[in-house]
């Protein structure tokens, strides 16, 4: 349990977390919503004012950053300008005094395995954003910290080279088997790398899970938002249609059907066209209601102004808390 | 359907034509705006500098006072003669002293600068920057009355029992002398005072660009704040030293006033070209003389080129 700053801006509060060694664990959230102030406490930049963090059976809460298990992969990346890509790696190895042969070595063997062969003499200035992220990976791999932390390593990077790296993070994580703490405000990221996911607002942790979980099952309004899309109903629109206090519906799970047996029907407003499925959103008794419809070849969809009747299956609808 | 129709221009004036031509040769535009400055840069500057260096060649006619306008290396024979020899060599001396003390007591002061903000770094930069809006002669003088035996230092060394230590400092041989305002310690403190804020301002810059993170990079690799320091801080600081060491180093080796006033009465380089064009009238002694500073400040600039000191600017 941690919070950190004055009682007027408190970054962080009453947050209580525990990850198991080896986990792939995703701070999700938000910017603003004090992820990066937990990371920072763990890596020792920021102190709480409440609370302890232990990393094993050691209570780091009052260590400076240099004696804890811990490496980070920095936003900007953080390489030394003036030393070359192998210095960089090798520098955890030169404070720690070993050989210059030996750490050379490892650091050569460390930028084999993020894939980065062949620029080890050149500099940080040199490289592209991606392979200075690689970088970054390596140095912070090879001193073998028990725990690495990763403040949004993939957000300065294009979409075709971020899907790339995520998998090789998680394969990465998967062969070496260190604790991986990776923060990311992208939800997308956040499901398809994590064994599980914190949720953070405005400096609260929302909701722990998997991310199974967090995407069934949100145990908060926010959550059910931020991740994924959500048709979340509350009043009167949600007792009529669902007959909860307030509910959410995935839009995935909304299909077009016939009059019989329909659990809402309305007039089309919107339709929008995404590739892999079409968004419409239909108004229903003044809720709007997304429905996500695969695409289908051949299939006609209905058009703006159209009526439609929405089914869904008994389990689609998730009760949400106060 | 909308048309767009090109009609003729009216008859060209004067400034029309002149406007077309500046469009049509952007480097004529450029070269008009680059000439004020490249002239002045050129005549007034660098043709200066080369009628300098031509009147090293000449000589002075020792019996009429007159400068005979013929070439000759007789100057730069005079300036292997020992005395001269020994005014460049204190000079030069001087100013490696003068520039490593001011990195040694600008560095921290330079950290302190970059790390504060708000209100605290304006007071440290006008703290740095206010003897700077003050005459140098003024600074000057009063650091004469403050080395003084009757002065201040003096006067405070006695009430601290620290008199001995005054003492034994003017007794050291090469530094010491009758009083701080006539030793050559007086003239390296003085030294040292005036040029600070010259090492402290380009280092406190060069400081700030040094991103945070690699800070935070460092601790979390590993490094204790000693080794972050001279690992991190102090290689990415050195574009500054160099910076503010070329100030430091240049402006002692020229100054020709600061020794006149306190010091023993040996000479610097300056007080000896001062002296040559002043007193003597031989133009082009001192014309050759200047060029010591110059070569050495050149040689000074390619080895901090070597040492890859401006690399990182």
């Amino acid at each position: 349990m941690f919070g950190s700053g004055p009682a007027s801006v408190r970054a962080v509060d009453r947050v209580s977390l525990t990850i198991e060694a080896g986990e792939f664990f995703t701070l999700l959230g938000p910017s603003g919503s004090g992820k990066t102030t937990c990371l920072r406490m763990i890596g020792g930049f920021s102190l709480p004012t409440a609370g302890r963090i232990r990393i094993g059976d050691v209570d780091v809460t009052l260590q400076p950053p240099y004696l804890r298990p811990v490496n980070t992969v920095f936003q900007d990346y953080a390489l030394f300008p003036h030393m070359s890509i192998r210095d960089n790696v090798a520098y955890p190895l030169m404070v720690r005094g070993q050989s210059r042969a030996r750490r050379l070595a490892k650091a050569d063997e460390l930028l084999a395995l993020v894939q980065l062969p062949g620029v080890a003499d050149r500099r940080p200035a040199q490289l592209s954003g991606g392979q200075r992220q690689r970088v970054a990976l390596a140095r912070a791999l090879v001193g073998q910290p028990q725990v690495l932390l990763l403040d949004e390593p993939l957000g300065a990077l294009d979409l075709k080279l971020r899907e790339q790296m995520q998998s090789e993070l998680k394969g990465l994580q998967r062969r070496l088997g260190i604790t991986f703490l990776f923060i990311t405000h992208d939800q997308h990221e956040a499901l398809s790398m994590s064994d599980r996911i914190g949720v953070f607002n405005a400096g609260r942790l929302e909701q722990v899970g998997t991310p199974a979980e967090v995407y069934d099952r949100p145990a908060t309004r926010f959550v059910a938002q931020f991740v994924g899309a959500a048709n979340v109903l509350e009043g009167d629109s949600a007792r009529r249609v669902t007959g909860l206090d307030a509910a959410m519906l995935r839009p995935e799970r909304v299909r077009l059907g016939s009059p019989l047996g329909a659990r809402a029907a309305g007039g089309v407003r919107e339709v929008q066209y995404f590739g892999a499925f079409t968004r419409l959103k239909v108004d229903v008794g003044g809720a709007l209601l997304q429905a996500d419809l695969p695409t289908q070849p051949g299939a006609t969809l209905p058009g703006v102004g159209d009526d439609v009747h929405l089914h869904w299956d008994d389990g689609a609808v998730h009760a949400l808390g106060a | 359907m909308g048309t767009l129709a090109l009609q003729g221009l009216p008859p060209p004036t004067l400034r029309r034509r002149v406007s077309d031509l500046l469009v049509a040769r952007r480097g004529l535009l450029l070269l008009a705006l680059l000439l004020p400055p490249l002239l002045w840069f050129g005549v007034i500057y660098l043709g200066s500098l080369l009628a300098l260096l031509a009147n090293a060649f000449f000589r002075l006619d020792d019996f009429t006072g007159q400068v005979v306008r013929e070439v000759g290396l007789s100057n730069f024979l005079a300036l292997l003669e020992p005395a001269n020899l020994d005014a460049a060599r204190r000079s030069v001396g001087m100013a490696v002293a003068v520039t490593l003390a001011c990195t040694l007591l600008a560095f921290p002061a330079a950290l302190m600068m970059a790390r504060a903000t708000g209100a605290m770094k304006a007071t440290f930069y006008i703290a740095v920057m206010l003897p700077l809006w003050s005459s140098y002669l003024v600074r000057l003088y009063a650091w004469k009355l403050l080395l003084a035996k009757e002065g201040a230092i003096h006067w405070a060394a006695q009430q601290l029992h620290l008199a001995w230590l005054v003492e034994a400092l003017l007794a050291t041989p090469l530094i010491g002398g009758p009083s701080l305002s006539f030793s050559t310690l007086g003239t390296f403190v003085v030294f040292v005072y005036m040029w600070l804020p010259f090492m402290i301002l380009p280092l406190v810059a060069a400081i700030e660009r040094i991103p945070a993170s690699t800070l935070e990079a460092s601790a979390d690799l590993g490094a204790p704040p000693s080794t972050t320091f001279r690992r991190v801080v102090l290689p990415l600081a050195m574009p500054g030293v160099a910076a503010g060491s070329i100030f430091t180093f240049s402006l002692t080796l020229g100054d020709y006033i600061i020794p006149q006033v306190i010091g023993d009465s040996t000479l610097y380089i300056g007080q000896v070209i001062y002296r040559q064009q002043g007193v003597a009238g031989n133009i082009p002694f001192a014309a050759a003389f200047s060029l010591v500073p110059i070569v050495a400040i050149g040689l000074y600039l390619w080895f901090a080129k070597r040492q890859g000191a401006f690399d990182a600017v």
